[in-house]
Parts: C-alpha cells; sequence; structure tokens
C-alpha cells in the first residue's frame, strides 16, 4: 500500500499539524513557547522520577510516552515494526546524553526552537544558526565514511521493551502514584513543570504526534542534512509547515512577542544558545535522528534509538544535578539579568563537541564504489 | 559484467542515501542497493527520482532490493 503520509503534502500536514496542536497545548496548559519539546519534557520525566531535583522541572509528562506508543500502534498496523538492535549502543548512549546537555544550554530541542521563533523569540535564530553548523559537521562525517555500522534483525520482545516502560510511565502519570510521603513521583508546584495541559489532553495529542511523525517520517535534524547532504527539499516542507502553523496561531492568540529579551523559559547568551545547539546538531546527526525521530524509532523497534532516548533522559540528569543547564533570564531584584550557562555547562557543552569529533573522526569505513 | 551491488542493510539514516548517491556520483548507469526498512527504501527511492533513475522494487525475506537503472 502507497504510504500517502511520505508524500510533500504528508509531510506538510504533519508539520502544520505538530504546530497547531502544540500551540493548542499551550493554551490548555502547557508552559509558553513550549507546547511540545522532547528534550524538555523527557527532562521533566527525569525530574518526575527524581533522577535529578530541579523542583521546577518535574512533571511525569505523558506527551512523551504517547508519542512512542503512537508510533508503537501505527508501526504494528502497518506492517512496519521490526525489532532491532546492535549498532555502537554505548556511543549511542553517549550521543543522547550530550545531545541533551547541549539542548538544555539553550533549553529545547529543535521543535521547541521552531516554537520559540514561531512565538517570536529570536534567541532561537541562533540555535537554529548552531544547529545547522552542528548538522554540517555531521554531514562532513557522513560523507567521509561515518557510520556507527548495522543493526541487526532481533527477538519481539526486544522491542517491546521500550514501549511497556513508556506505557508504565503513563500509567505512573493517570493513576497519580506516590512511592512515599514526599518522595517520586515528583511534580512541581512551581515554575515550567508546573505548567502542563490535563493528562488527556497531552495523551492524544501525543498519539496524534506519534502516528503522524511515524507515517511522515518527520525529523527536524534530517530536513537540514538532507538540503545539506542531497538538495533534497522534501523533510524541510514539513519543518516549514511547523514554523508557520505555530506563527499563525500565536499571531491568532495574539502571543507573538518578537524580541531577545524576557521571552519566556529562555535566555539571550547568544554564544551558548549558539554552541548549545550546534552540539545537539551535531550529536543528532551522528546518531541519525532529532529527539522526535528517536522517540519514532524507538517505538518501531529500534533498540538504537531507544538507547539515545535513555541516554538524553540521563543527560537531563547529569546536566541539572551538576549545574550544567541553562537558565532563564531572569529580573533580580528590579535588574534584568541575562541567563545561560555556569562554567561546568560551558565546560561540558566543549567536551560534549570534542566527543563528537572523535567519534566522528574514528567511527569512519572506507566507502567502496 | 557482474552488476554493481551496495549492501545498505541495517545502516541508519542517511546512510543508505549516502552510498546511493556515491554510486550515482561514480557514473553507475545501473545498479542494486539492498536496504532493511520501509523509510530507507523511500529515502533511496527518492534520491534515485531527483537524479532520474528508474527503480524496480524486490522483496527477499526481510531485505528490500532496489534496482536502479538510468
Amino acid at each position: 500500500m502507497k504510504n500517502i503520509f511520505s508524500s510533500r503534502i504528508g509531510i506538510i500536514i504533519t508539520g502544520a499539524a505538530i504546530g497547531t496542536i502544540a500551540v493548542l497545548l499551550q493554551v490548555t496548559g502547557n508552559p509558553p513557547n513550549m507546547g511540545i519539546c522532547v528534550a524538555c519534557f523527557e527532562r521533566d520525566i527525569a525530574g518526575a522520577l527524581g533522577l535529578h531535583r530541579a523542583a521546577v522541572v518535574q512533571y511525569l509528562r505523558p506527551e512523551i510516552p504517547a508519542i512512542v506508543l503512537g508510533s508503537f500502534i501505527i508501526s504494528l498496523i502497518m506492517k512496519e515494526y521490526k525489532p532491532r538492535a546492535g549498532s555502537s549502543t554505548v556511543i549511542r548512549f553517549f550521543l543522547g546524553v550530550f545531545a541533551m546537555i547541549g539542548a538544555l544550554a539553550f533549553l529545547g530541542c529543535p521543535w521547541r526552537a521552531l516554537l520559540r521563533l514561531a512565538g517570536g523569540d529570536l534567541n532561537a535564530v541562533t540555535a537554529l544558526l548552531g544547529l545547522v553548523l552542528g548538522i554540517t559537521g555531521g554531514v562532513l562525517f557522513l560523507n567521509n565514511g561515518y557510520s556507527l555500522g548495522r543493526s541487526y534483525d532481533n527477538r519481539k520482545s526486544s522491542g517491546w521493551i521500550f514501549p511497556a516502560f513508556m506505557l508504565v510511565l503513563v500509567l505512573l502519570n493517570v493513576f497519580d502514584v506516590s512511592f512515599s510521603e514526599g518522595g517520586p513521583i515528583f511534580s512541581s508546584t512551581a515554575g515550567p513543570g508546573s505548567m502542563h495541559a490535563s493528562v488527556w489532553i497531552s495523551l492524544t495529542a501525543g498519539l496524534v504526534f506519534g502516528v503522524l511523525a511515524q507515517r511522515s517520517r518527520f525529523c527536524t535534524m534530517g530536513s537540514i542534512r538532507d538540503i545539506i547532504l542531497a538538495r533534497d527539499f522534501h523533510l524541510i516542507s514539513g519543518v516549514a509547515a511547523l514554523l508557520a502553523s505555530a506563527t499563525i496561531g500565536n499571531l491568532i492568540l495574539r502571543k507573538f512577542n518578537p524580541g531577545f529579551t524576557s521571552q519566556p523559559v529562555a535566555h539571550s547568551a547568544h554564544l551558548w544558545n549558539f554552541l548549545g545547539m550546534a552540539l545537539a546538531g551535531l550529536a543528532f546527526a551522528l546518531a541519525g535522528g532529532c529527539p522526535g525521530r528517536q522517540l519514532i524509532l524507538s517505538g518501531e523497534g529500534d533498540a538504537d534509538a531507544g538507547i539515545f532516548v535513555l541516554g538524553m533522559t540521563t543527560g537531563a540528569a547529569i546536566s541539572h544535578n551538576f549545574s550544567m543547564a541553562g537558565k532563564p533570564d531572569a529580573v533580580i531584584d528590579g535588574l534584568y539579568t541575562v541567563g545561560g550557562i555556569g562554567p561546568w555547562g560551558q565546560i561540558a557543552v566543549i567536551t560534549g563537541i570534542l566527543f563528537c569529533l572523535i567519534v566522528g573522526f574514528t567511527m569512519r569505513e572506507k566507502i567502496r564504489v | 559484467m557482474a552488476e554493481h551491488k551496495i549492501d545498505a542493510r541495517g545502516l541508519s539514516c542517511p546512510q543508505p542515501v549516502v552510498l546511493t548517491r556515491k554510486a550515482i556520483d561514480a557514473g553507475y548507469s545501473s545498479f542494486e542497493i539492498s536496504v532493511s526498512s520501509e523509510v530507507s527504501k523511500e529515502n533511496v527511492l527518492r534520491a534515485l527520482g531527483n537524479n532520474k533513475y528508474r527503480a524496480e522494487i524486490s522483496q527477499d525475506g526481510n531485505d528490500i532490493i532496489i534496482k536502479a537503472m538510468k
């Protein structure tokens, strides 16, 4: 059966749906310019589980597991579910760790970068330029034989484990489970973690994202990579549709406030917005997908993508536990204070870039044509 | 002459496309590339289409074989 969603119109519908639903999620309770953010929401999940103790970013976000489950269900129905594993597992884990450290230096994944831009946050421009630079580096490596090696077909159960884990996260949220007095599951009472749509709205939105993105192969990193690599403008039309629909949504709702300062959950430390996202872009390119795409792949049975997601979640814990995450701009004692990342965050971003360069240079096979 | 064959099975995105492009750039007017997922198949077909190649697709167990012809 022909997959209509893999056509140009299919990818545009997907992008427009993600952009529109993201704005609706913001209206129904999710944080501003953060209707959906794979990095931020994985970070919130890490917090909810107590893997980090940053009190303002803890909530068991249902969107993330719902995206994986949406992809899992639709790939089963469409017979594309295919358990596979075995391609440089530990490297993928650490690519996930550093991708998250980079994304949290900026405070967002590529999806949120687009949503921030759609809300008028011009810091997203700096970050997207960094993303392009990182992906360009990834393409150079790919053209010179970079490969994490093959994955191999695996037993059915190996592909079920990750979606099953995601289902557990959903159940923990739906039944509001508490493991001990004052213990996890944690839920922020202030800050971005306290802002969320109702669980059913979030679940539905996540399932729609999962189904559409699985069918259309939506990938923000891939959209830029394909242009540089092959002058292929297929995926970017979906990304453009996301940006356009979210911008229109914000304009209608009068939530479009252009500028660099006083943007929600954002900082204007330009160098680190740029370098953070350059690191993230390079790590995504080396791992073969943006954070959203990795969720989709893990739902399809790709255990290597599942490891990347777990790496990102661990990276969020590391980022917050070791004072590496970006701090938003804030007004302190009546003074506008630019946030950004501290020395440990800066060291971590540079270390991450070096790690990715080592991976890119060493994981090469000679391409014989 | 034995046909030029590329084994892109199990490689993550976008390596099947990179290998396809290398074959195109090397001037092969016909070659065969095997991949293991629908996504890789779609990506390779798009790369071939953009470069004015025709393609024939067949299935071999879990593998998808794409024959590319100028």
